[in-house]
């Protein structure tokens, strides 16, 4: 089979189960294209390694035993801490570090039968909407290489829109899955915040950090988040003691009725109209399924621009101070006495995005600024919530764009970080919320980039996000279309 | 009116870190027993390894709720994790988990008598807060040239710290407060109370000011890890403190160590930015909240607590205040106590014994009450046998000694040893009757008025009954033959 | 939180950009070492930040308790309690296997100073 690397998760399950083809036969495909790391998407591969999951899915295959993905390849993004693989979080700090556990996430889809393609590069501990601020260096967006594909989860975007992997894992702090989603024209979800374990992913903002799939198609992250999802009550407090789901189950349910919210302050100048003609167009086809578009407002959308950014930097200058040279990872080679080997390991060891959010954040928290900022963040966060709350009261789910504009060049943001911040407006809400979001693909914009529709759920409604997106993806192909030459 | 030092006042504060009796560790699923291989007691969460996360561990809940019941404070229906930040080798994670604004458990009052002059007083002193946090790991700086060795075993072992408000007046307050504190968290069997180990560390806030002006600055005496060094600590603390200021220097705010070699203290090398810990809620814990029935429920499971008990063992033993307090310094003791009390129903004759005869052989052989030799049922059976005129007090002592020394049972004892004293009136007529016959002379000079002439005849009686006979009988029936 | 410090912080807010000395005073309590051109860096990008912080001090949130765990918005989320059981193994070697500096178990760092 020829196509297989254009193939989809459930197909591949499918030709799998049926022995059409051989897990062994897949993965080698697989890492036959990853040869030479295209668009630096990877930062660890370890072909024996991912030979050997092969082989023991076979096994299981022939056995009977399969688990549902059973052989399907899967890569994982950096920030998820893996056995056979090197974890760094695309930082300088943790080159090379191997971690004596797998993540549960990691685990899980394992169990479930998906065998380990390797490790995708990644903002420098997810901070980043470009996937510039990796130690590894940039990722190339796969529909343009002179444009980046969105962060932080950029690998996994690029990866899997340029068919290196089925499939991949990503994390959302702010917009981290949706927004390289929508900028490389994959499907990708955030679920609620607490259905998915955080236990070995490295935190960068414990109250916001969820993990989710990215894929081609909402089938395919239904298959996937049903695979991560369920509580892990021996090693995360935070995550929900909740049954695992089946989301794949109510795909097909009818739109008929659906209530779709379209929040006004996500329609204003600081949407660029390419961007915003996909998104009507996509709307359109959803009156044409049956849904009813309802005006809503998020009168906060705006504040939870400051209110992210800093409630992030704050936990996150904590969650960091881990990396201190002592138990793990880089440390400086000259020093003069204990102190100065933190600061000058901690200085190596960084990158400029991740030193500037640990500043920020340190500095909200230190004597006498707690109130005013990090309280006050809380609090305003809080307010953001009901006004979600409120919003379901009149729709099921949200919709609107990802991001403001289509992914952009290289070094166009550089040296000015608030304008990246900016760009993360659409998504950051749904975050601090911690409701479930995702990106579908909708069409094209400028330079015939990929554009994504946001849509967002209530809490524990992805079953119904994912049915309303595969809905979409029944009626329209932006999906499925690939860049050149993939 | 609390005494003066040179015309100085004396404030002391407590903080108290008692690590507490849990299997694992608070956060982690690691053991918490003391003295282990370097790091082999530390997992990937008390590493600090990158993907890690705390799972708060209920046994240490419980054992704050235990101690918060103990003391009558409040037990907090929400309380808040925070994290603490600063960066130090023994913190794996650059912070430290504990509570801060608001502790599990809030006031509460500990009180205890000390000797002032001739008279035993009670004094209460109240407590501002107790609140669950994770201990650090140790660093060891001997043989690593240059270098310090990190053990991070001890990271994550919980600890329950114990603040007081500045209510000692003097080190010998502050040492009976300590030892009153070990005494109830040792008792409640949420502390094993080891001082060498470091499960029981106290810190000591002292200044000292002329009374009724306003509280002096305090210098915190850290580590204090014996009652003894607590004392010699504080006094030379407070000396110190005053001929700073009799020589006109300001007393700065410092953590000091007191080196038990010199018996001074010093300053520590202050860690720089240590006042900005940057507390924040640690948003990888929700809020912990107790439930009025799992506090009730705990209440109902508590151990009866030693003032209690004392005041129990006055009104259904009818013991002197002394005996109960003496008889309730350990669980152990109290149960011997009850035990044998109980069984011979001679509640002041066992007290007597176990503070006069069992404490002195355990003491002079370095045991504790449950490695007695001799149970509380045997005591109880040897003081019904001393009311029961079976044998005396001297014989007594010597059946103690044989069941010290596992010789068997009391009666088995006594008869092996032939304590029993005579109660056969016949045969004990019949030794008198024979010495009187036998001593013409005393009888004569007694009937004439010479009553030391009787010592001349019980002496013989007894030596002919071979010690056995009743001395109170004895004499009753000379009386009677002679009268 | 810090009572004392409230009034302190409100004021502060009217002129709320940092000083080469706050950047100074943080990046020692973070402990990173910052070359000159950095910290210069640093302190005009955190103040552009700080621009876009001045719309969030206007809100009022007086009466509105902040939110730790999204999911508080719509149900009471509280702390989960382990059994007290003691079940890691002895990981040493593997959890030790990217230490920079170790030797007989204990994790080596240049001389701490009491």
């Amino acid at each position: 089979m020829s196509d297989l690397h254009n193939l989809s998760v459930k197909a591949l399950a499918t030709l799998l189960h049926t022995k059409e083809v051989s897990a062994v036969e897949v993965a080698t495909r697989f890492l036959a294209r990853m040869g030479g790391n295209p668009h630096n998407a990877f930062l660890d591969i370890d072909s024996e390694v991912t030979l050997a999951q092969a082989h023991a899915s076979d096994a299981k295959l022939a056995g009977g035993t399969a688990g549902p993905l059973e052989g399907v390849p899967v890569a994982h993004k950096d920030v998820f801490v893996t056995r056979d693989f090197a974890t760094t979080a695309g930082s300088k700090i943790l080159r090379g570090y191997r971690s004596p556990f797998d993540a549960t996430v990691v685990q899980r889809l394992r169990t479930a039968g998906m065998v380990t393609l390797g490790k995708l590069n990644c903002d420098e501990f997810a901070m980043g909407s470009a996937n510039e601020n990796s130690a590894y260096g940039p990722v190339q967006n796969p529909w343009d290489t002179a444009r980046v594909p969105g962060g932080s989860s950029g690998g996994s975007a690029a990866a899997v829109a340029a068919g290196l992997a089925p499939a991949a894992t990503g994390t959302d702090t702010g917009g981290s899955i949706r927004q390289p989603a929508s900028f490389c024209g994959i499907t990708g979800i955030k679920p609620t915040y607490g259905r998915a374990s955080r236990y070995g992913m490295i935190a960068y903002a414990s109250s916001l950090d969820q993990a989710g799939p990215m894929a081609r198609t909402a089938e395919d992250c239904a298959l996937m988040l049903s695979a991560m999802c369920g509580g892990d009550i021996d090693r995360d407090s935070t995550s929900l003691d909740m049954p695992t789901e089946d989301f794949a189950a109510a795909l097909n349910n009818s739109l008929e009725g659906l209530r779709i919210g379209i929040p006004k302050e996500f329609f204003g100048e600081g949407l660029s109209g390419d961007v915003r003609a996909a998104v009507d167009s996509a709307l359109r086809e959803y009156e044409k399924l049956g849904a009813k578009l309802v005006p809503i407002s998020l009168p906060r959308t705006e504040l939870s621009i400051p209110v992210y950014y800093i409630i992030a930097p704050a936990e996150a200058s904590s969650n960091l101070s881990r990396f201190d040279g002592v138990k793990f990872g880089h440390r400086a080679k000259d020093y003069t006495d204990l102190v100065d080997m933190y600061k000058k390991t901690r200085a190596e060891g960084f990158g400029n995005e991740v030193k500037r959010r640990i500043m920020t954040g340190a500095y909200v928290l230190s004597h006498g600024y707690y109130d005013a900022y990090y309280l006050q963040a809380q609090k305003i966060r809080r307010m953001i919530a009901d006004d979600f709350q409120n919003a379901f009261k009149a729709c099921d789910v949200i919709a609107g764009p990802v991001a403001p504009s289509v992914a952009w060049k290289f070094g166009d943001n550089a040296n000015d970080p608030v304008a990246d911040y900016l760009a993360d407006i659409f998504t950051l809400p749904a975050s601090l919320a911690g409701l479930p979001g995702m990106s579908v693909p909708a069409g094209f914009g400028a330079g015939n980039m990929p554009v994504g529709l946001q849509l967002i759920g209530n809490y524990f409604k992805e079953a119904q996000l994912l049915g309303a997106a595969h809905r979409l993806q029944q009626a329209t192909d932006f999906h499925l279309r690939k860049p050149e030459g993939h | 009116m609390s005494k003066l030092v040179q015309g100085y006042e004396v404030v002391i504060g407590f903080e108290t870190h008692a690590q507490l009796s849990t299997t694992s560790k608070i956060f982690s699923r690691a053991p918490t027993a003391f003295g282990a291989q370097a790091n082999t007691q530390a997992c990937a969460v008390d590493m600090a390894l990158p993907g890690t996360l705390p799972v708060m561990n209920i046994g240490a809940v419980e054992r704050a709720i235990e101690f918060g019941l103990a003391i009558n404070a409040h037990i907090a229906e929400r309380s808040i994790f925070a994290r603490k930040n600063y960066f130090y080798p023994d913190l794996p994670k650059g912070y430290q988990i504990s509570q801060f604004e608001i502790p599990v458990v809030q006031g509460g009052e500990v009180s205890f008598f000390l000797e002032v002059g001739k008279e035993t007083v009670r004094k209460t002193v109240r407590l501002e807060r107790a609140h669950l946090e994770e201990d650090a790991g140790k660093s060891l700086h001997e043989d690593f040239i240059g270098q310090s060795g990190i053990d991070l075993n001890r990271a994550g072992t919980p600890l329950l710290e114990i603040v007081t408000q500045p209510d000692m007046r003097s080190s010998e307050e502050a040492v009976a407060y300590a030892k009153e504190l070990h005494k109830i968290v040792t008792w409640i069997g949420i502390c094993d109370g080891n001082m060498q180990e470091g499960s029981f560390r106290c810190d000591a806030n002292v200044s000292v000011r002329k009374p009724g002006g306003p509280l002096g600055t305090r210098r915190e005496i850290k580590n204090l890890n014996s009652f003894k060094f607590m004392q010699q600590a504080i006094d030379y603390e407070v000396r110190w403190q005053i001929d700073q200021i009799e020589d006109g220097h300001a007393i700065e705010q410092a953590t000091v160590l007191f080196n038990p070699d010199s018996g001074e203290t010093r300053a520590m090398r202050t860690k720089e930015d240590a006042a900005d810990y940057r507390y924040f809620p640690d948003p990888d814990l929700p809020p912990l909240v107790i439930g009025r029935d799992w506090v009730e429920r705990v209440r109902g499971e508590m151990a009866e607590l030693p003032r209690v008990m004392a005041e129990r063992f006055v009104s259904d033993y009818g013991l002197p205040e002394y005996d109960a307090t003496q008889l309730t310094q350990s669980k152990a003791v109290a149960a011997y106590f009850e035990a044998s009390a109980q069984a011979c129903g001679q509640a002041k004759l066992a007290s007597n014994w176990i503070m006069g005869e069992v404490s002195r052989r355990l003491n002079a052989s370095e045991l504790s009450i449950d490695q007695s030799p001799v149970s509380a049922a045997q005591l109880a059976v040897l003081i019904g046998r001393i009311s029961d005129n079976t044998i005396s007090n001297n014989a007594a002592r010597q059946v103690f000694e044989g069941l010290w020394n596992q010789e068997g049972e009391v009666d088995a004892i006594i008869d092996a040893k032939g304590l029993k004293q005579m109660n056969d009136m016949g045969e004990l007529e019949k030794i008198i009757d024979e010495v009187l016959a036998a001593n013409p002379k005393n009888v004569e000079e007694f009937k004439a008025g010479n009553a030391k002439a009787l010592n001349g005849l019980v002496g013989p009686i007894m030596k002919a009954s071979k010690g056995k006979a009743n001395p109170g009988q004895v004499n009753a029936l000379l009386m009677k033959k002679l009268g | 939180m810090f009572g004392p410090e409230n009034t302190a912080t409100y004021n502060c807010l009217q002129t709320m950009s940092l000083t080469p000395q706050d950047i100074a005073r943080i990046a020692n309590l973070a402990r990173l070492e910052l070359q000159p051109e950095e910290s210069e860096r640093m302190l005009t990008q955190i103040n552009g930040f700080f621009g876009i912080v001045q719309a969030m001090q206007a809100v009022d949130t007086t009466g509105i308790t902040p939110m730790a765990h999204p999911v508080a918005a719509i149900q009471d989320i509280t702390l989960r309690l382990r059994p007290d059981v003691a079940s890691e193994p002895d990981q040493r070697d593997l959890n030790q296997q990217s230490a920079p500096a170790v030797e007989r178990g204990l994790f080596l760092v240049p001389k701490v100073i009491e």
